[in-house]
């Protein structure tokens, strides 16, 4: 192999539908890899004997290993190397930030070409999935034992499939009438399609867990009761309570929460109005308010809704918007206008309670605050109005509280996460143990999974000694 | 999958269904609802629970046939089941002796007041009912309120049995008959609700009303059902469903349904009655 050969910088595109088709249909926005490209870029790995890039996995993939198998097509061996360490490489293949994670790590990023570690987990999983015929492992031996899963978002998928896997027998109970928390009623189709996962959840169940749906824990039972049936529990009940501004006017008509206009739109397949039971109104001009992915998500869900113009409204600056760069980049090429240094102030209805305009200012950056961002401060005498008829708020979650407040003895921090030991998912709570959002406050489904992980090795632990 | 045990029609347009949901039943407490779906594509409707039996593991609730997945429960008959019965959601209603309570219920609200009715009776309470309706004909269960109130009033739209006109007609009973409730408590349509929370209000006792915004949840995540208290933003699915009535900002309430008009569960909780008034 001839140095050139050896560092190979073309990092291969995955292709895309053009932005201006896209940007008015549901369909995927990345359409994956074929198998030539594919194999092109996993030739492009240096098959490092210390590989960096798996200190920027939080769940610690072999990943030369399974790129090793792309690049000499092997593909069950890649997935079977993937789904060792990840039970959803269909979906972290799609919504892990891998450009701060192992993208971020990997050798041949110091020359500003790291392989596509993503990319290529999504073609393995996306080529098992095509198989028709899903390799489903064998389980242990049955212990006996018990285990209650709370939530059915990635951080209780995690945990289900691990204890199963070592023979408990697991039941996971979600609120909603649909699995998958976040990666089912948040995450547009365009970029994670629910069929994605649906399978997953149809894996798990043929695995032998028990769903559960249209449960909710600390209403229909305790965990007082819960325990009681099971000999442990795990929490993952994410973060979902919908923070607002607090500013005059939101509770006008056209005023959402991101968790709204989301779930509308994805769990009740507003996307698929008229079809479908739940209507989402088609609003012409549309404000965001938020820089982060959920906001990236709402706008661009509200282009495909029909929107005529949508405005993601930030305080900072773009260099500040806490998305994903590739999702600011897709919102831009689709037309989402970014107003940028901007503060929404109130907003401003008609005499029949429906939203009309946004009374904003304008800020400029100042010295850098505790976070490391510059500090936005606002420009005096410098308020204007935006006409809008639809506003989504999409500034973050905190925890859902019902189980904390149904159970005293739970310890919260003053965010209303629960507490937990970090080595061990454990809290105070004999027998129960927490992770994902609902112990971090609103993260990444590869840190749920991670926290999910290191849960079900302490509960395990735990069921074999003494449970 | 629920099974349906029993479903009729009330009264013309209330339809009432009885539902095998052991666990729900097992627990559930008066002002507590459910959510429910009628097929797999149908949107969630939250219904407030007029009854339950503990022991057969049913839960009863009563509904008008509005639009597309009512009309499509109230075609289906027992034996037959529905995906979704979740709950039960909510807070329960506040129980104590609190002395005289009036309990003033309309459309579904006559059949949603029971739990609660029999709760205050079993607390010593002394109950007044009083039931709302267009015309005798819509007025239902008052044989089955009857062993938990002291005193039972009927009003009539049309006068046709009982006092005639609405919810102001309360005032005047009550000060005919010498009545000076403790507590108020208002189950029915927003209307309902309203009129009743401003006519009462002069009483200087909390008016606990159970609200019905549009939910979709009905576990706080997606604040759809946010409603003004006291000028602070409540969540009616967790935070709720009662309130004093004399804090809500009613002018928000009634303008924010308004967004939802088209959808069934918007109707369910507003037809008939007062939508002819606005
Ligand atoms: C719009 C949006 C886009 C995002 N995009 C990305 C992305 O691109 N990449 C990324 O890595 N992360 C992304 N995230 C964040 C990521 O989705 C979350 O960090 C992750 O889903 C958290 O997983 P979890 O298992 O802790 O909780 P969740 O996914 O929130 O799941 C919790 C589940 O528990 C259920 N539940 C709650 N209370 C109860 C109860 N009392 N009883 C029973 N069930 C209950 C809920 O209904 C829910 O289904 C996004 C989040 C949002 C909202
Ligand atoms: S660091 Fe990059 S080049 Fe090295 S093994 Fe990992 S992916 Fe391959
Ligand atoms: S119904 Fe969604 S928060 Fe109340």
């Amino acid at each position: 192999m001839n140095e050139a050969k050896k560092l190979d910088l073309q990092r291969q595109d995955m292709p895309k539908q053009p932005p201006h088709i896209r940007r008015s249909n549901f369909k995927e926005v990345a359409l994956g890899y074929t198998p030539a490209l594919a194999i092109r870029e996993a030739q492009r790995c240096l098959q490092c004997k210390k590989p960096f890039c798996m200190e920027g996995c939080p769940v610690e993939i072999d990943i030369p290993s399974f790129i090793h198998k792309i690049a000499v097509e092997d593909y069950a061996a890649a997935i079977r190397i993937l789904k060792q360490k990840n039970c959803l490489p269909a979906i972290c293949g799609r919504v892990c930030p891998q450009e701060e994670q192992c993208e971020s790590k990997c050798i041949l990023n110091r020359k500003g070409a790291p392989v596509a570690i993503g990319r290529l987990e999504r073609f393995a999983a996306e080529w098992e999935a095509a198989q028709d015929r899903v390799e489903i492992p064998r389980a242990a031996a049955t212990t006996g034992k018990k285990v209650a899963v709370v939530g059915s978002g990635p951080a209780g998928i995690t945990v289900a499939g691990d204890l199963v896997l070592l023979g408990h027998e697991v039941t996971l109970f979600e609120a909603l009438h649909e699995a998958g928390g976040v990666l089912t009623y948040g995450i547009p189709e365009f970029r994670l399609p629910k069929a994605v996962v649906r399978r997953e959840i149809k894996y798990l169940q043929a695995l032998g867990v028990r769903l559960v749906t249209d449960y909710v824990i600390g209403k229909i039972k305790s965990l007082d009761r819960l325990l009681e049936q099971f000999n442990a529990v795990f929490v993952g009940t994410g973060a979902g309570l919908p923070w607002f501004l607090n500013i005059p006017g939101e509770n006008l008509n056209g005023v959402y929460s991101a968790n709204e206009y989301l779930t509308r739109m994805n769990l009740m397949a507003g996307f698929r109005f008229p079809e479908s039971a739940t209507p989402v109104s088609k609003h012409k001009r549309v404000a965001v308010v938020g820089g982060g992915n959920v906001a990236m998500d709402c706008a661009r869900t509200a282009l495909r809704r029909g929107a005529e113009e949508v405005h993601i409204i930030y305080r900072r600056s773009r260099n500040e918007l806490p998305a994903r760069l590739e999702e600011v980049e897709n919102a831009e090429e689709e037309g989402v206008i970014f107003t940028l240094l901007t503060l929404p102030l109130r907003l401003i209805g008609d005499a029949k309670g429906w939203l009309q305009e946004i009374e904003c200012q304008q800020m400029k950056l100042g010295e850098a605050d505790a976070s490391g961002r510059r500090r936005p401060i606002p420009v005096a005498g410098s308020e204007f109005r935006l006409p809008m008829d639809a506003c989504i708020i999409a500034v973050g979650n905190s925890p859902n509280p019902l189980i904390p407040k149904s159970s005293p003895d739970l310890e919260t921090s003053d965010k209303g996460t629960i507490r937990v030991d970090e080595k061990s998912g454990k809290t105070s709570k004999v027998r129960v143990w927490a992770g994902g959002d609902i112990v971090t406050g609103a993260a990444t489904v590869i840190l749920a999974m991670g926290a999910g992980r290191i849960a079900a090795r302490s509960m395990h632990e735990f069921l074999v000694r003494e449970g | 999958m629920f099974k349906i045990t029993e479903r009729r029609m009330i009264v013309p347009n209330l339809q009432l269904m009885t539902l095998q949901a052991p666990e729900i039943a097992q627990v559930i407490e008066p002002g507590q609802f459910i959510i429910v779906r009628a097929d797999p594509d149908a949107e969630r409707l939250p219904l407030s629970v007029a009854d339950w039996d503990r022991d057969a593991g049913t839960l009863t609730v009563i509904f008008m046939e509005v639009g597309a997945s009512t009309r499509r429960m109230a075609a289906m008959n027992p034996g037959e089941f529905i995906p979704t019965v979740a709950g039960p959601l909510g807070k329960a209603t506040e129980i104590e002796n609190f002395g005289t309570v009036a309990c003033i219920g309309g459309c579904y609200g006559i059949g949603s007041l029971l739990p609660a009715i029999r709760a205050l009776h079993e607390k010593g309470n002394r109950v007044i009912v009083f039931m709302e309706a267009r015309s005798r004909y819509l007025l239902y269960w008052q044989e089955r309120l009857a062993p938990y109130c002291q005193r039972f009033f009927s009003i009539t739209r049309d006068g046709s049995t009982g006092s005639k006109g609405h919810a102001g007609r309360v005032n005047d009973i009550l000060r005919e008959e010498a009545i000076q409730p403790q507590r108020f408590m208002v189950n029915g349509c927003t209307f309902l609700l309203s009129k009743a929370s401003r006519e009462l209000a002069h009483y200087n006792v909390p008016v606990i009303v159970s609200l019905n915004p549009i939910m979709i949840d009905g576990t706080g995540m997606c604040g759809v059902c946010r409603v003004s208290v006291d000028g602070r933003t409540q969540f009616a699915c967790v935070d709720g469903p009662d309130f004093d009535g004399r804090l809500v900002d009613w002018d928000e309430l009634l303008k924010r349904r308004q967004q939802y008009m088209n959808e069934e569960a918007f109707l369910v909780h507003d037809s008939g009655c007062g939508r002819s008034e606005r």
